[in-house]
């Protein structure tokens, strides 16, 4: 119900800087796995790919060679296997709460009085029933990302692809945000891919980190946490996690693979 | 959860009480007073002016009440309006459709764009002759007058809208696999409407232009005809009173269109605010 393989992905751009046209090899012959219900983490410096990864393998942009199998079949565009949740949250700002995520589900064919308790029920999941009138710019920074979430959610996809979704918020935004995706993975079971340059937010929330450099997959790091991690306060203080985050800190700063 | 959210929202509101005491003078009182100057400053200088080469506010007052009472006013405005609206509405219902099909796909673009914008410079007035060997004199004509001069700044700025829609908007529609039409309807319309309304607005006076322009070439009639037979006779006082309700006429027209927009779209007024010194 959601396992998500990069087959030797490779992407390449065309950009024209000052009238010099300049290829750029976003990505660099791919290859990983992510298991039905696992949360993987994608990190590296700007540039490395990592984002074009996401894009991908939701179907925004074409690969240049290579495929992405989504529980066996080959992405062709967007699908409703797949939940993309944006970095600024991307909401309409003429829907209300409930609207924006009722949007997704009706390209989804729903109808009538199904439309609206399901989007009830995933703002529910988010804590926005109270706010579900309100239009975006009347949410704050946080509040819209979570209707991003209940949006991509409501559809009920297989994975749900994230581009760094919290990385706009302030700290504290955050880290209840992070709490609150792990609650909502553990009730839901989905895959989770998601974007970060956070370090401490890869190793709090994934299963696995796919460290990327220059467009190719440079270290997969088993992150040694179990799940449940319901006190991520708690979690932060284990050596685990500092030994997990130190072994990722090495790798983007000189390179070396570390184990 | 909810609670840090509403902090965020409180304190990032600007604390109301530092702001300075100032009080401000109401829009409508400004405008009053600058109304006010201007009418005052023209009726002391018009009056020393040759009644044949201008006029001034109090003799303009009594040619509108003596064109009031004999009933030709409202004939007049009756007979200007009618192919005015009906122009004006059609270059809304074709305008907004094309500059958003221009403005999403490229081969439209390529194709059509071309002829919008040289059709926002096209010289109508030159092309009213043979406007009229097509479609005769009467009202076909003066509506097809009003219509291209309003069609192309509505397209135009539909098109403008359309290619300023932010890509990730159009990209939230895609994800959720949303056909072409759909991602137009829903996502690009609504996110075009403030240049559609600004376009709808520089199309009045464009319209109002083009019906005085269809009514002095084509049949005369209407407010056009009040101003050519007024101006054959050396009445400049009546003269100016239809051109001064077609002014009129605009502000109103503007205005409606302004409670309009905001009452479709009101998240942009939101968005946007209104706090301007």
């Amino acid at each position: 119900m959601g396992e998500v393989t990069f087959l030797d992905v490779s992407k390449r751009f065309s950009i024209r800087v000052e009238g010099e046209l300049h290829h750029v090899q976003a990505l660099d012959r791919v290859n990983f796995k992510v298991a039905d219900g696992e949360i993987v983490a994608l990190i590296g410096p700007s540039g490395c790919g990592k984002t074009t990864a996401l894009r991908v393998a939701m179907g925004l942009d074409p690969s240049t060679s290579g495929r992405v199998l989504v529980d066996g079949r080959e992405v062709h565009g967007c699908g409703h296997d797949r939940g993309m949740v944006f970095q600024h949250a991307e909401l309409l700002p003429w829907l209300n709460a409930l609207q924006n995520v009722m949007f997704g589900l009706e390209m989804k064919g729903m109808r009538g009085a199904e439309l609206r308790d399901t989007a009830e029920k995933y703002l529910e999941l988010v804590g926005l029933t109270d706010s579900q009138k309100r239009r975006p710019h009347q949410l704050s920074g946080g509040m819209k990302q979570r209707v991003g979430i209940a949006r991509a959610l409501a559809i009920d996809p297989g994975v749900l692809l994230m581009d760094e979704p919290f990385g706009a918020l302030d700290a504290q935004t955050r880290e209840s945000l992070q709490a609150e995706l792990l609650d909502i993975q553990a009730r839901t079971g989905k895959t989770i891919i998601f974007v970060t340059h956070d370090l401490d937010e890869a190793v709090l929330i994934a299963d696995r980190i796919i460290v990327m450099k220059q467009g190719r997959v440079h270290d997969i790091l088993t992150v040694p946490l179990k799940r449940p991690r319901a006190d991520l306060g708690m979690v932060r203080g284990t050596p685990e996690f500092a030994d997990t985050r130190y072994k990722i800190w090495r790798e983007l700063h000189d390179g070396e693979v570390v184990h | 959860m909810s609670n840090l959210a509403e902090i965020e929202t409180k304190t990032s509101a600007p604390p109301a009480e530092d702001a300075p005491e100032r009080r401000q003078w109401p829009r409508w009182l400004i405008t009053l007073i600058s109304v006010s100057c201007l009418l005052g400053l023209w009726e002391i200088f018009g009056c020393d002016v040759n009644p044949v080469f201008g006029s001034y506010p109090s003799a303009i007052a009594v040619a509108f009440w003596q064109l009031l009472v004999s009933g030709k006013l409202w004939a007049a405005l009756f007979e200007s309006l009618q192919p005015f609206f009906a122009g004006y509405l059609l270059a809304i219902v074709l305008g907004v459709p094309l500059g958003l099909v221009i403005g999403r796909f490229r081969t439209a673009e390529a194709a059509l764009g071309i002829y919008v914008t040289a059709g926002y410079a096209m010289p109508l007035v030159a092309l009213v002759p043979l406007l009229i060997l097509w479609l005769g004199l009467g009202f076909k004509v003066k509506v097809a007058v009003v219509f291209l001069m309003a069609l192309f700044p509505i397209c135009i700025n539909t098109w403008l809208g359309v290619v300023a829609v932010p890509k990730t908007l159009i990209e939230v529609g895609k994800s959720f696999v949303a056909p072409d039409l759909v991602i137009l309807r829903r996502i690009v319309l609504p996110a075009t409407l403030p240049y559609i309304m600004a376009g709808v607005r520089l199309a009045v006076g464009r319209a109002v232009v083009a019906m005085v322009i269809a009514e002095f070439f084509t049949t005369i009639s209407g407010l056009g005809a009040v101003i050519i037979n007024s101006a054959n006779n050396f009445d400049t006082a009546t003269m100016f009173v239809p051109i001064i309700i077609l002014m009129l006429m605009a502000i109103g027209l503007n205005s409606l269109i302004g409670w309009v927009e905001r009452t479709v779209a009101p998240w942009q007024a939101e968005i946007a605010g209104r706090d301007r010194e």
